[in-house]
């Protein structure tokens, strides 16, 4: 049965080919746009760090001074003071905890003769790795004592060797960075979470490539690297001491593995601001810890105009399933005599409704197919955008399949009403008329 | 023309007809906002910046001895000034739109603190001795920096200059000083304060704002003597030589500073890279509407194409007793015109409900109230475009087929 109404179904659509390559078009074009404004928005608001985003927290305090503040309204700073950076370090309260500022790395190129260039940099604490579970292709990470003893150590990323060394194990040559011999310690392999979560607020971008090189914060701060970032609440004499300056531009990160770990965290950040403002450090009590999605959220990392775009796609997808729906309708009720002699030669209601779903499916499934090639068009288009994430913009399985659901249940949903109204013509005056 | 029996027939064809009003209300609404949006883009991409843009090339560098900047500086530019065509060189610590600002809070109260909450946030510019002409900064009060106010200006590390002179933006004198002359004015930041002595044509900051142009304009300027801060050349040039200079400089450049890193580019490139997000939205929305409004008229030459052929008859025998060709023509015409009429009331209610929800989401701001009769005049006119064909063939439908049985 399901075999003739194909047949029936295709006969019908290819007996007036511009009504249907309107529908189909209409349709395909609507699921494309959503299709592509849906890929980028998934892409740009997923998990960084999947398996490990729920254990990681960001926690937040307020030394900024009174003058300003509004209790309940006023949020917590983003960012920290050294001061702070190092306080919550120290105490050792968390399994893991690093603290880190983005930094413009000059590196020296190694042929001579050669110009330096500019590569993005982070200065970080020896648990950053460790904590963010970024995977080694050589060595590894440095030591806390490391960290203390101020060791001229660096981390590179995967693009860097493969520039610099052509991919070789580089573990134990020298890079030299702003000027200063560092060693590298490890080479990571390709590592770029998505969005670039750890540098939020501290001047760097959201999306696209990972950083190239990762040092020691006390080592690189020691060869004068400046942070991406800095907010001055204080007077300030010399802003080469960001170390003791009124200033914050450092970011915590802490790892908790239990709920009960997370409160004890949270009763302890309290404290510490009690504690701070009892020595007169701090006048603002309040203290925050989003994990890693809540403070993404926090931070509207995904840009408007993504989701603008996405929420438009699909206000453009509706008139184009509502279009659906008007032609359909139209051939359907033109076919009433058709209806008629099938009914009148024992055909129910059930199956003549069956018949115009099939009808709209295929029709569905074509706009499914073309909606797929409008995707990889727009998505095409996108990367050849100046977006930042615009490298990233492909299509995966999931949307794959994503598409051809909605292509479905688009073309059901247009194919219900005119396959009802067919359904219930009565039979007698259409084969009178005919 | 009488409506009456175009409602009789609407109401016997009461789906299609709904189908068609939807679709208009739709397509009224996503118009009005994506319309509101284009507009609002094509602004700020085009928001007015009172220096010479179109010669201007900006060269930076990078990774230079902060120690050896007295010295450097000048040769930098005289190595800069032997360019063939340059008619301007000059030394500033950014240049608008850059995205690389320095801003600090300052107040009107000789015991103001960066702290306060009353203060205004402003962009710090430093110029170098001739960085105020290579811009071409417009005066429009008071006076450019002397020799004296660079001679006498330092920063070092710290996060405020040492001088005692700033020009500001007319934005920021109206801003600050409302109605009065902002000449003489002092701006604070305990312990450092600065003389207002002189007024230029609004500057964009290093990022602009998209909310307010008054913070977009919220810039300052202080003089600097050559410190390791002033790490931009800005060179100015007829504008069919920039492409040519920028290599010429970053080469020359590069090869008199071996340990630094010259990058260079013309501001017409620092500007469209700013705004190149914001243009390539636009014209996806522009996009999205050419289609949305071509998919709407084929919908409606579609079912209005099928009402006329089911009609057929019906519109023979109207011909046969009396009805004129013109008189078929303008009753299809009048019956899209009032279901467009009705899809764009709807679709107005709708739009303005979107810009709402908007508002309260999203960084937008209220639509104006013309961009409502503006697209529903729009889609009045789509509509009446759309139904031209099936209208023609329905009135070209002769008298005779009314004597035929359908």
């Amino acid at each position: 049965m399901f075999t003739y109404y194909l047949e029936l179904a295709v006969r019908s659509l290819r007996r007036n080919k511009v009504l249907t390559t309107l529908m189909v078009l209409a349709l395909g074009l609507g699921i494309g746009a959503c299709i592509t404004t849906l890929t980028v928005l998934k892409l740009l608001s997923g998990d960084p760090l999947p398996q490990k985003s729920a254990q990681l927290f960001y926690p937040q305090l307020d030394p900024f001074p009174l003058d300003g503040y509004v209790a309940g309204e006023t949020k917590p700073q983003p960012i920290m003071t050294y001061t702070d950076a190092m306080n919550l370090l120290h105490a050792h309260k968390a399994t893991h905890q690093a603290a880190m500022a983005m930094t413009n790395a000059k590196i020296a190129s190694l042929r001579a003769n050669a110009h330096p260039f500019y590569s993005d940099g982070v200065m970080t604490t020896s648990d950053f790795f460790g904590m963010f579970d970024a995977p080694f292709q050589y060595g590894g990470g440095w030591s806390a004592g490391d960290d203390d003893s101020r060791a001229q150590v660096v981390v590179i990323a995967d693009f860097l060797n493969d520039k610099l060394f052509d991919g070789a194990n580089s573990v134990g040559r020298t890079l030299r960075i702003n000027d200063h011999d560092f060693r590298i310690v490890g080479v990571l392999k390709h590592w770029a979470p998505q969005p670039r979560f750890y540098a939020q607020e501290l001047g760097g971008r959201s999306y696209g490539d990972g950083d190239a090189v990762f040092l020691p914060l006390h080592s690189a701060r020691a060869a004068q690297m400046g942070a991406g970032n800095d907010n001055c609440f204080d007077t300030i004499i010399d802003l080469k001491n960001l170390e003791t300056a009124p200033c914050i531009w450092l970011g915590v990160w802490v790892q908790l593995d239990s709920s009960s770990a997370v409160s004890d965290y949270k009763k302890f950040l309290a404290n510490y601001a009690q504690q701070q403002i009892a020595l007169g450090r701090f006048h603002r009590a309040d203290t925050g810890l989003p994990d890693l999605m809540q403070w993404l959220r926090d931070e509207m990392v995904v840009p408007d105009d993504v989701r603008l775009q996405a929420g438009l796609a699909f206000g453009f997808l509706l008139i184009c399933v509502i279009n659906t729906v008007g032609l359909l309708l139209a051939k359907c009720l033109r076919r009433s005599p058709e209806i008629g002699v099938r009914r009148a030669l024992g055909a129910t209601r059930r199956t003549i409704f069956a018949q115009f779903m099939i009808e709209a499916g295929i029709v569905g499934l074509a706009g499914g197919v073309l909606g797929l090639i409008f995707a990889e068009l727009g998505l095409f288009g996108i990367r050849h955008q100046p977006a930042e994430y615009a490298s990233l913009a492909h299509l995966d399985l999931a949307m794959f399949a994503f598409t051809f659901v909605v292509a479905i249940v688009a073309s059901l949903i247009a194919g219900l009403l005119p396959a009802w109204r067919a359904c219930v013509l009565a039979p007698a005056p259409q084969l009178k008329a005919g | 023309m009488e409506i009456r029996p175009i409602f009789a027939s609407l109401r016997k064809h009461r789906i299609p007809a709904i189908l068609i009003v939807l679709e208009i209300a739709l397509a009224c609404a996503v118009l009005c906002n994506a319309v509101f949006m284009i507009g609002k883009r094509v602004g700020d991409i085009g928001m007015s910046n009172a220096i010479d843009e179109s010669g201007l090339s900006v060269i930076s560098l990078d990774g230079t001895d902060p120690k050896l900047a007295a010295s450097d500086i000048p040769r930098n530019l005289a190595a800069l000034r032997g360019i063939a065509g340059v008619q301007a060189v000059g030394a500033t610590s950014t240049v608008p739109l850059s995205g690389n600002n320095w801003g600090w809070s300052f107040g009107l109260k000789s015991d103001s603190l960066v702290s306060d909450k009353g203060n205004t946030n402003l962009t710090l510019y430093f110029l170098g001795a001739g960085a105020d002409q290579a811009l071409g900064l417009q005066l429009k009060q008071g006076r450019f920096f002397n020799a004296d106010d660079y001679a006498d200006s330092s920063m070092g590390s710290a996060a405020l200059p040492v001088t005692h002179v700033t020009i500001v933006t007319e934005s920021v004198a109206a801003q600050l000083w409302q109605g009065k002359s902002a000449l003489g004015q002092v701006l604070y930041s305990k312990p450092s304060y600065y003389t207002v002595v002189g007024v230029v044509a609004n500057v964009l900051r290093p990022y602009a704002s998209t909310r307010s142009a008054q913070r977009s304009y919220a810039a300052t300027f202080f003089p600097l003597r050559a410190e390791s801060t002033l790490s931009s050349y800005v060179l100015r040039s007829a504008p069919q030589d920039r492409a040519r200079i920028v290599r010429e400089a970053e080469q020359k450049l590069g090869e008199v500073n071996p340990s630094a890193v010259a990058k260079g580019q013309t501001f017409s490139d620092i500007r469209d890279k700013y705004f190149a997000d914001m243009r390539s939205m636009a014209w996806m929305l522009v996009l999205v509407c050419v289609v949305m409004l071509a998919v709407t008229a084929f919908g409606i030459v579609g079912l209005t194409s099928f009402w006329v052929a089911q009609r057929r008859r019906q519109i023979g025998i109207r011909r046969a007793v009396g009805a004129t060709r013109g008189d078929i023509l303008s009753y299809f015409r009048t019956e899209n015109f009032l279901l467009t009429g009705m899809g764009v009331v709807i679709g107005m209610v709708l739009a303005f409900g979107i810009n709402v929800y908007l508002m309260q989401h999203y960084e937008m701001d209220r639509m104006p109230w013309y961009y409502l009769p503006g697209s529903a005049i729009a889609l009045w006119l789509l509509g009446q475009l759309a139904v031209l064909g099936p209208a023609l063939r329905a009135a070209a439908v002769p008298p005779v087929v009314a004597t035929r049985s359908a």
